[in-house]
C-alpha cells in the first residue's frame, strides 16, 4: 500500500468554562495515494474538526497526523470563500502568492486550468459575476494551483441547489481523478459519498469514534444519476444509513 | 449591441437620478426663498435669523474686510490634519489590537471610558497644557475622532469572515499575510465608513476647539459674531461649515464609489 497520510490515535477536546467537550476519540485511519475517502456522521460528530486538524488549522489534544514533510494539503470549505475584491485569476493565484511561488510558469498553469474548466472568459471578472457552481470550480482551481497531494473538502456542495450540486460534484470528481489527487471529503450526503469515494468512514455521535469503514466497490457510472439504481449502491446506502440512524 | 428594453431601463435609472438631484436642489432653493420672504415681510425675526441675501452680503463683506478665506483655510487645515492623524491612529492601533488580542483586552475598558467622556470637559485642561493655539484644537479633534475610529476599524477587522481566514491559513499564510491579503482588503469599505464618521467628528472637535481658544477659523467667526450680536456673521459661519461638510462628504463618497466599483 502506498500510504500518504496516517491519522494516529487522534483525540480532540474543547475546553469551556463549565466543562471539557470530547469531540474526537481515538481516531485511526490510513490514507493511501489516490484514495477518495468520504467521512460521514451526524451533525456535531466532529467531521469538520477532523479535517481542520488534518489541514493543520487546529491542533489535536492527543495523537498525531503522520505524513511526509513535503506532502502538501489543499482545503476547501462549503463556502467558496472567494475574495470579492480580487479577480477570478487573482483568487486562483492567492495560494501561489502566499507561498511565494508566483512564477510565470505557475500563472500560465492556472490560466490553463481556467481554460480547461470552462472559466477562461471570467479570468478578469469578479466573483459576484459567477454562479454558485462556477465559484466552487474557481475555489477548486485555487486549491489545485498550489499542487497539493491531498485535497480536503468540507461539505463543498452543500450550499448549491440539487441540480448544480449534481453537476459540480460530478465535475470535481472528474477533475480530481484526472489530476490524480488524493481526496478526503466530509459530507452529510450518502449519495454524494457513494458517487465520489472509494472508501467511506462512518463516525459515531460525540465523542466520535470510527464506527465503520466501507470499501466501496461497484461499477461506477460517469453520470452519477445512473448509479442510484445499481444493486450494490443501494446495499451500501442502506448499511450506511442504518449506521447513522442506529447512532441517533 | 444593447437592446431597446435595456436602453430604456438604463435611461430610466439615469432620469430618476437626475429627478432626485433636481428635487433636492429645488427643495434647497425653496427653503432659501421662504426664508428670504418671511424675513423680508417680518414673519421671522430678521435680527436673530438673518436672511439668505444678508448672509450673501456678509460673505462678500467678510471676504473684502475680514479675510474670510484665511478663516476658511485655518479651519480646513485643522480639519485635514486631525482627519489624517485621527485615521492613522485609528488604523495603526486597530491593527495592533487585531494582532494581539491581549493588548486589546487591556485597553478596551479605557477606550470605552474615554469615548463616553464629554470631550469638551477636557478642553480647559488641554488649553492649559498646550496653550491657546492650533495644537490644542487638533488635540481636541483627535480626542473626539480617533477613539471612535479605533473602535470602528477594530470591530470591522474582528468581524472579517472567519472562513476566508481559514482558507488562507490552509494555503499557508502567516499572520501578516492573513492581515494583508484578507483582513485589510476585506474591510476597505468599512474603513471608508469610519472615515465618514471621522470627518464629522473632526468638524465637531475643530469647531469646539476654535470656539474655546482660537483667534482664527470659522469657529472663531461664529464665536466673535455671537459676542458682538452680529447674527449675520454667526449664520454665515454655519453656512460655510455646511458647504465644507458637503464638499468633504462628496470627496469620501467618490473614494468609496471608486473602491466599490473596483
Amino acid at each position: 500500500m502506498n500510504q500518504i497520510l496516517k491519522i494516529d490515535k487522534l483525540y480532540k477536546n474543547y475546553q469551556t468554562r463549565l466543562n471539557e467537550i470530547n469531540v474526537l476519540n481515538n481516531i485511526n485511519l490510513q490514507v493511501n495515494k489516490g484514495d477518495f475517502i468520504g467521512i460521514i456522521g451526524s451533525s456535531g460528530s466532529g467531521k469538520s474538526t477532523l479535517l481542520s486538524i488534518i489541514a493543520n488549522i487546529e491542533k489535536p489534544s492527543c495523537g498525531s497526523i503522520i505524513k511526509d514533510k513535503n506532502t502538501l494539503i489543499g482545503y476547501m470549505l462549503q463556502d467558496d470563500c472567494l475574495m470579492p475584491f480580487l479577480t477570478i485569476l487573482d483568487n486562483c493565484l492567492l495560494g501561489l502568492k502566499i507561498k511565494k511561488e508566483y512564477t510565470k510558469e505557475n500563472i500560465n498553469k492556472v490560466k490553463d486550468m481556467l481554460k480547461k474548466y470552462g472559466l477562461e472568459e471570467y479570468t478578469n471578472s469578479y466573483p459576484k459575476d459567477l454562479s454558485g457552481g462556477q465559484r466552487q470550480r474557481v475555489a477548486l482551481i485555487r486549491t489545485l494551483a498550489i499542487s497539493p497531494d491531498i485535497i480536503l473538502l468540507d461539505e463543498p456542495f452543500s450550499r448549491l441547489d440539487y441540480q448544480t450540486r449534481l453537476i459540480v460534484s460530478n465535475d470535481i470528481y472528474n477533475i480530481l481523478k484526472k489530476e490524480k489527487k488524493t481526496l478526503i471529503m466530509v459530507t452529510h450526503d450518502i449519495d454524494e459519498a457513494l458517487n465520489i469515494c472509494n472508501r467511506i468512514v462512518v463516525l459515531s455521535n460525540r465523542p466520535s469514534k470510527i464506527k465503520n469503514i466501507y470499501n466501496i466497490n461497484y461499477d461506477k457510472d460517469d453520470n452519477f444519476i445512473n448509479n442510484k439504481t445499481k444493486e450494490k449502491y443501494i446495499s451500501y446506502y442502506n448499511k450506511i444509513w442504518k449506521d447513522i440512524i442506529n447512532d441517533e | 449591441m444593447m437592446n431597446n428594453e435595456r436602453k430604456i431601463y438604463l435611461k430610466n435609472i439615469k432620469n430618476k437620478k437626475k429627478f432626485i438631484l433636481l428635487t433636492q436642489i429645488l427643495l434647497i432653493l425653496f427653503i432659501l426663498l421662504i426664508w428670504e420672504i418671511t424675513s423680508k415681510i417680518g414673519i421671522i425675526n430678521n435680527f436673530l435669523l438673518s436672511s439668505p441675501s444678508k448672509i450673501f452680503i456678509t460673505i462678500i463683506s467678510l471676504l473684502k474686510n475680514n479675510n474670510l478665506l484665511s478663516h476658511i483655510f485655518t479651519t480646513l487645515y485643522e480639519i485635514i490634519i486631525s482627519f489624517f492623524i485621527g485615521n492613522i491612529i485609528g488604523l495603526v492601533i486597530a491593527t495592533i489590537f487585531w494582532f494581539n488580542k491581549t493588548i486589546y483586552k487591556v485597553f478596551d475598558p479605557f477606550l470605552t471610558i474615554i469615548n463616553s467622556l464629554p470631550k469638551v470637559s477636557l478642553g480647559p485642561l488641554i488649553i492649559i497644557i498646550n496653550g491657546a493655539n492650533v495644537r490644542s484644537i487638533i488635540i481636541m479633534a483627535l480626542l473626539i475622532s480617533s477613539i471612535l475610529s479605533i473602535i470602528n476599524i477594530y470591530n470591522s477587522f474582528k468581524n472579517t469572515d472567519k472562513n476566508r481566514i481559514i482558507i488562507v491559513k490552509a494555503l499557508g499564510a502567516n499572520k501578516i499575510q492573513i492581515f494583508t491579503k484578507v483582513v485589510l482588503p476585506s474591510n476597505y469599505l468599512n474603513i471608508i465608513d469610519s472615515f465618514k464618521i471621522n470627518i464629522s467628528m473632526c468638524f465637531v472637535g475643530v469647531i469646539m476647539g476654535e470656539l474655546l481658544v482660537s483667534k482664527k477659523g470659522i469657529g472663531y467667526l461664529i464665536n466673535y459674531g455671537s459676542q458682538i450680536f452680529n447674527m449675520n456673521m454667526v449664520l454665515t459661519g454655519i453656512f460655510i461649515l455646511v458647504i465644507l461638510t458637503i464638499i468633504f462628504y462628496i470627496i469620501i463618497c467618490k473614494i468609496e464609489k471608486a473602491i466599490k466599483y473596483k
